[in-house]
């Protein structure tokens, strides 16, 4: 899990969560349902092509907009491993984390990685390799009360264990 | 070191007697807030939780305003979610339809936001609510079930950026302006993770409607929040509506700022946000002859008593073009009244108005009054993504209620001033 391959899926600066996943399809909260539209606005073709583990890399404010936490979760359900970005809205970058979709913030990622590179990512230390250039990349990695959550499985789980100590 | 009045609500929230930015904190709610949208999705995962009670009944707020009245089956199916959440927990704060608003004008006009308050809402415009130098910010559906349990929420103490708005503002240049203007120059990522503090006397001027307006937008610059100073306005606003006590927390003068912006704004035109992003805003006079089909006035953002009587003010003996769809949304039921006992209503219906239930509705592309493919509206809302209010080839510009008003009669984008009002 802490290692993820996949072939990348390249967006670009301030995708926001209305092309992520439009509002018109926001009257169900079904991952799978969500995962068919997901990018639909941004790339109509995206949903029928992206396969499991694929990975989204996107210039900055990724995420921008709504507080949908549909977003996360339609890029989550479509099976996209992980989204690297040189920024993230600080909404979405909550969220992601919240619900488990690992994201990485590479400016230096973001600019050169090509659409269709395999590339791969170590989650625990932050570095992404382009398999096809062989180029590296060094992300920041989280804060430690970000990794607690992570480890946890997330907000809730890592709520419950905190409610149940009380 | 002196601190801002964001650290400092922070800071008490979280018991301690300061914070610096960048520390991580959990920090205890005042107010927790969920739609129609992000809480059926917040209600999934608190049940995941396993407990028996939601922290406190009273501070949890249940608004239904995205599809309602319910635009179809699947709609009605999340509204239900909710009003069943809100029943089994009794939820004192959940409002039906024949009482209800958009969220962030409704909030503030039931006193259930106070000054000093720390509010999380599972909506990004929940940043509405720093107007009333209270910390509030949007947050994601399962950090609001998170809240729901517990009554706490983690977040990052943001640096802050301060805004200083010089001068007296020209005639029909309001908060949606300023900020509209702020979002043009520091972009939508300009406050990113940051805390924007509105000060100066522009906006010392303007009124308890136009800050919030203001406060609203935080977010379209990717801030966290968007605060002002308590002043008398503020405590005006409040009298009446609060039946808890409150803090106010000012700003110490030697408070950290990692930025600071101003702007003598005594010459701002009106702006106009343009397709597709907030911040391709234009001063009205450099709009050129932009067509439009269909004219939106409401939403968070400018769906108030004073945005209305703006737009009312404009449209006054004048005839919406023959070519415009008019829809005017006001923000509450109170709103909506209001509205109707002042006669506003019998100038939108004498000018050819549609005038609808409060709703988020077109807003977010919802429903009551979608774009078809080519299709252009002027809102007074707050986004102009693509396919924001409806097909992806469609688009939003972004404007306040009095040059949205004046468009809808000329059926091009305008000022009031081209429609012969002063
Ligand atoms: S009016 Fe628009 S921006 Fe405001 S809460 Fe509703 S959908 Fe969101």
């Amino acid at each position: 899990m802490s290692q993820l391959k996949g072939k990348v899926w390249r967006f670009g600066n301030d995708v926001d969560t209305d092309l992520i996943i439009p509002a018109r399809y926001l009257n169900t909260s079904e991952p799978k349902e969500l995962a068919l539209h997901c990018m639909e606005d941004a790339d109509p073709t995206f949903a029928g092509k992206v396969q499991p583990g694929d990975i989204i890399v996107a210039g900055k404010n990724f995420g921008c907009g709504s507080s949908r936490e549909h977003a996360p979760i339609a890029i989550k359900a479509a099976g996209v491993s992980c989204v690297i970005a040189a920024s993230f809205a600080r909404i979405f970058y909550r969220n992601a984390i919240n619900i488990g979709l690992p994201i990485l913030e590479s400016p230096e990622a973001s600019s050169t990685i090509a659409e269709g590179h395999e590339i791969q990512v170590n989650l625990s230390n932050g570095q992404i390799t382009d398999l096809t250039t062989g180029q590296t990349y060094q992300a920041a990695p989280f804060p430690p009360f970000m990794q607690e959550l992570i480890q946890s499985g997330g907000l809730i789980e890592y709520v419950k264990k905190k409610m149940n100590m009380q | 070191m002196g601190l801002t009045m964001t650290e400092k609500i922070l800071a008490a929230h979280a018991g301690k007697t300061g914070v610096e930015p960048g520390e991580l904190i959990s920090a205890k709610v005042d107010m927790v807030l969920g739609n129609d949208i992000t809480a059926p999705v917040a209600i999934k995962e608190f049940a995941k939780i396993g407990v028996d009670r939601v922290f406190d009944n009273e501070k949890i707020a249940l608004v239904p305003d995205h599809f309602t009245p319910n635009k179809d089956i699947k709609s009605a199916e999340q509204a239900k979610i909710l009003r069943e959440f809100a029943r089994k927990y009794g939820i004192v704060n959940y409002f039906e339809v024949g009482e209800m608003g958009v969220e962030h004008c409704l909030l503030p006009e039931k006193g259930l936001v106070l000054p000093g308050d720390l509010v999380i809402g599972a909506d990004s415009h929940t940043c509405t609510y720093g107007a009333l130098g209270a910390f509030s910010t949007g947050i994601g559906s399962t950090d609001m079930a998170a809240a729901m349990a517990s009554g706490e929420a983690w977040f990052k103490v943001p640096e802050s950026i301060k805004f200083i708005y010089y001068g007296k503002l020209p005639r029909w240049v309001g908060g949606k302006d300023l900020i509209l203007y702020t979002i043009g120059q520091i972009g939508v990522d300009g406050a990113l993770y940051r805390s924007m503090e509105f000060t100066g006397e522009a906006v010392a001027e303007l009124s308890m409607d136009g800050r919030f307006t203001m406060a609203n937008m935080a977010i379209e610059a990717g801030g966290k929040n968007g605060i002002f100073a308590v002043d008398e306005k503020t405590l005006e606003y409040v009298k009446g509506r609060d039946k808890r006590n409150f803090t106010v927390y000012q700003s110490d003068p030697d408070a950290k700022y990692v930025q600071t912006y101003e702007w003598d704004v005594s010459k701002l035109e009106p702006q106009v946000a343009f397709p597709h992003l907030p911040e391709n805003t234009r001063p009205l006079s450099q709009c050129g002859h932009v067509s439009i089909d269909q004219a939106i006035i409401g939403s968070c953002t400018n769906g108030r008593i004073e945005d209305l009587r703006e737009a009312a003010y404009v449209l006054k003996g004048k005839k919406v073009n023959p070519n415009v769809r008019l829809i005017i949304i006001p923000g509450t039921q109170a709103v909506w009244r209001q509205a109707m006992h002042e006669g506003l209503f019998d100038i939108f219906l004498d000018a050819g108005a549609a005038i609808s239930t409060p709703t988020c509705g077109p807003c977010l592309g919802g429903h009551m009054g979608i774009l078809a493919k080519g299709e252009r509206a002027i809102a007074t809302t707050n986004r102009n993504f693509v396919g924001r209010m409806g097909h992806p080839e469609s688009e939003v510009y972004l404007a306040g209620p009095a040059v949205t008003a004046a468009s809808a009669i000329l059926g091009k984008i305008a000022g009031p001033e081209e429609v012969g009002v002063q």
